[in-house]
């Protein structure tokens, strides 16, 4: 397996995608601030090893579905920070044209299938595109993100159980930041996820959803097997969200202490570390991994700013595809 | 009298009421312990009720409104938050082929008295899949009861009746109104399922208006009456049981009906309110055609200057109500 830390190209790509990602939700969680963003936000500042990590296993080819906390997915699939600074500003140049914001983001030239609002709404859908993959024979693998919430909904399951019997081309990587909303996952079920993807019939591991290297491995094998022909898998990536679920949360279900605790965690840190430690990137190279991270963000806030607004005389238009 | 409560406030009071006085009343939802309720309805009733009585789940609606079925059957008061009316989807077995039909199917010998709450409707930006306006759907199906309130008062004197009744009951409580203020007098009882209120009177024109386009409608008869069109302005709260009397007897007086929802205009509940009318001895007086004002038929989209091109405002109910009385 590559180590993704050790090899300089890649481990710049990777840095560059969690900086992206970092500063994008910077910028987003300041303009919401400021009153210039409308709507609610759920950032995932602090999980970005997961979509980074993932994505860098896939084929541009390859598919996603995303969640509510999309951001990160999509900008590590490949979307342009403009046209999603642009979505999330309401205009006419964003991806969805103004009609999904945040929680509906997606890029689907770049294989993002869609964010949703729904918990638990892309599992059945991802296991939908591994079967159309299936009946047309292409060789495409389907990753569907979601939350570890996710796994008590019905959709899930039934999703999960679809993918394992046709032996569909699909990974599943949950998130596991450890709170649906204010529910402790250990709340929440008596189970481990794992075990719970295990009583599908479906291989799945657990790993440390801060480490960029576990994250990559373990999609790795399970994409190869998916490809292959072998079925899906499921995969655990466990980390933490160091901002509130959404906007209007006030943290009364966790601790102050324990969100420090994971911050020290920060897998930004964690791979800048482990790249340096390599001898894969110099102390330069990381500024300018973050430098052109803020430049990007910046332009991308500067270009949707200038953008037209999305335009209500077009909302009848896209109702019904044509 | 005391001083005015919120409309989430007034919410919150019916429920500690409702939890004080009948040990059979519980609540189940998502985040309505620690968290406080999504939009913070349920509040500190975790600390007072305890976890047991305000009971936290799973991210699992189905399962949540089955298990508040079952408990209903079993001689309990279930009160059910759903985070957001949108996700009613997802209970839909439970609510539409369990909750509303196991009284009838049974013969009358069970009955399933269960609340279900659900924030609903747009103006927050949570676009297409956050944001409807579902009420139809509910309306449409017997066995159950549907419930708009539009007024603190009302949001509790309603929800304490939904409680007492023993029959499925959905309460949609507009998002946009949670934070609006009104009156509750202390000690403020029930307020019986099927009455409408008659929200103001006037003799040329009758607005029928249900949740948040109540207080649009109020704005625009306001608007109206300084150019000289009086408008009776009627909120039926409960869409089912309706309460249709009221309706009927201003349309006689006006000869104008304009009819307003946010929900979209195809096979919306006021479509039933027009043909109801038509059907009625009140048709005969019609002066005008009936006028519906409704959101479009489209979802509701994320960008502000969208999602209020959307729906009706109060400039739209203005034009509509004056045609209605200078052009016929
Ligand atoms: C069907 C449904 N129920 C409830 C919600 C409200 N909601 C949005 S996100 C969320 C928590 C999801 O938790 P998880 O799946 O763990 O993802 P995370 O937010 O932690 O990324 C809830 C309850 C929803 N959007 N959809």
């Amino acid at each position: 397996m590559t180590g993704v830390s050790a090899d300089p190209d890649l481990a710049r790509q990777v840095l560059g995608t969690m900086w992206r990602i970092r500063r994008f939700e910077e910028a987003v969680d300041e303009l919401f601030a400021r009153g210039l963003m409308h709507g609610t936000m759920h950032l995932s500042i602090g999980q970005e090893a997961v979509p980074t990590a993932t994505c860098l296993a896939l084929r541009p080819t390859d598919s996603i579905t995303s969640t509510h906390r999309g951001h990160g997915h999509c900008i590590a699939k490949g979307a342009a920070l403009d046209r999603m600074m642009a979505e999330l500003l309401a205009k006419r140049t964003g991806y969805c044209r103004g009609r999904g914001g945040s929680m509906h983001i997606a890029d689907v030239a770049t294989g993002n299938l869609g964010a949703n609002g729904i918990v638990a709404g892309g599992v059945p859908i991802a296991a939908g595109a591994g079967l159309a993959a299936r009946l047309r024979g292409t060789d495409q693998v389907t990753v569907s993100f979601f939350g570890d919430g996710a796994v008590n909904e019905g959709a899930w399951h039934e999703g999960v159980n679809l993918a394992a019997i046709w032996s569909l081309p699909v990974v599943f990587v949950c998130e596991n930041n450890q709170y649906g909303m204010s529910m402790p996952s250990t709340k929440a079920s008596r189970t481990t996820l794992a075990e719970r993807a295990s009583g599908y019939g479906i291989p799945s591991t657990t790993v440390d959803g801060n480490d960029v290297q576990q994250v990559y491995d373990a999609v790795t094998d399970a994409v190869a097997r998916a490809r292959s022909g072998d079925g899906p898998s499921f995969v655990e990536a466990v980390t933490y969200r160091w901002k509130g679920h959404s906007k209007s949360d006030k943290n009364l279900y966790r601790t102050r202490d324990e969100i420090e605790q994971w911050r020290e965690r920060d897998p930004i840190t964690l791979f800048e570390a482990a790249a340096s430690e390599m001898g894969a990137l110099a102390a330069a190279d990381i500024d300018q991994c973050r430098e052109q991270a803020r430049q990007a963000v910046r332009s991308a806030v500067q270009a949707a700013m200038a953008a037209p607004d999305a335009d209500p005389a077009e909302l009848a238009d896209a109702v019904y595809a044509k | 009298m005391r001083s005015d409560l919120t409309y989430a406030e007034a919410v919150r009071e019916a429920l500690a009421e409702a939890l004080a006085a009948d040990e059979r009343v519980f609540l189940l939802g998502e985040d309505i312990g620690v968290y406080g309720g999504a939009f913070g309805v349920t509040g500190d009733l975790v600390h007072r009720f305890g976890p047991e009585r305000v009971r936290d789940t799973p991210i699992a609606e189905l399962g949540i409104v089955g298990a508040a079925v079952g408990a209903a059957l079993a001689g309990m008061r279930p009160v059910v938050e759903i985070q957001f009316s949108d996700f009613t989807a997802q209970a839909m077995d439970q609510i539409v082929n369990q909750a509303a039909k196991i009284h009838f199917m049974l013969g009358g010998e069970a009955s399933v008295p269960l609340v279900l709450r659900a924030p609903t409707g747009s103006g927050t930006g949570a676009a297409a899949q956050h944001s409807q306006s579902l009420e139809a759907w509910f309306a449409h199906v017997p066995g159950l009861k549907v419930v708009m309130p539009t007024t603190p008062a009302d949001a509790k004197g309603l929800l304490l009746a939904a409680i007492d009744d023993p029959n499925p009951v959905i309460v949609l409580e507009h998002k946009l109104l949670y934070r609006t203020n009104g009156p509750v007098p202390a000690g403020a009882g029930r307020v019986p399922l099927g009455t409408a209120a008659v929200r103001r009177r006037g003799a040329d024109l009758t607005i029928v208006a249900t949740g948040v386009m109540v207080s649009r409608a109020l704005d625009a008869a306001d608007q109206l009456a300084a150019a000289g069109v009086a408008a009776t302005v009627i909120d039926p709260r409960t869409l089912t049981p309706l309460d249709a009397d009221p309706i009927l007897a201003s349309v006689i007086e006006t000869g104008r009906l304009l009819l307003v929802q946010e929900a979209p205009r195809t096979c919306g509940y006021v479509a039933e309110l027009a043909a109801l009318v038509a059907e009625s001895r009140a048709f005969g007086y019609l002066r005008a055609p009936i006028r519906r004002l409704c959101g479009l038929d489209a979802p509701i989209p994320y960008a502000p200057q969208l999602e209020t091109a959307c729906v009706p405002q109060v400039p739209e109910i203005v034009t509509a109500g004056g045609e209605l009385v200078k052009e016929w």
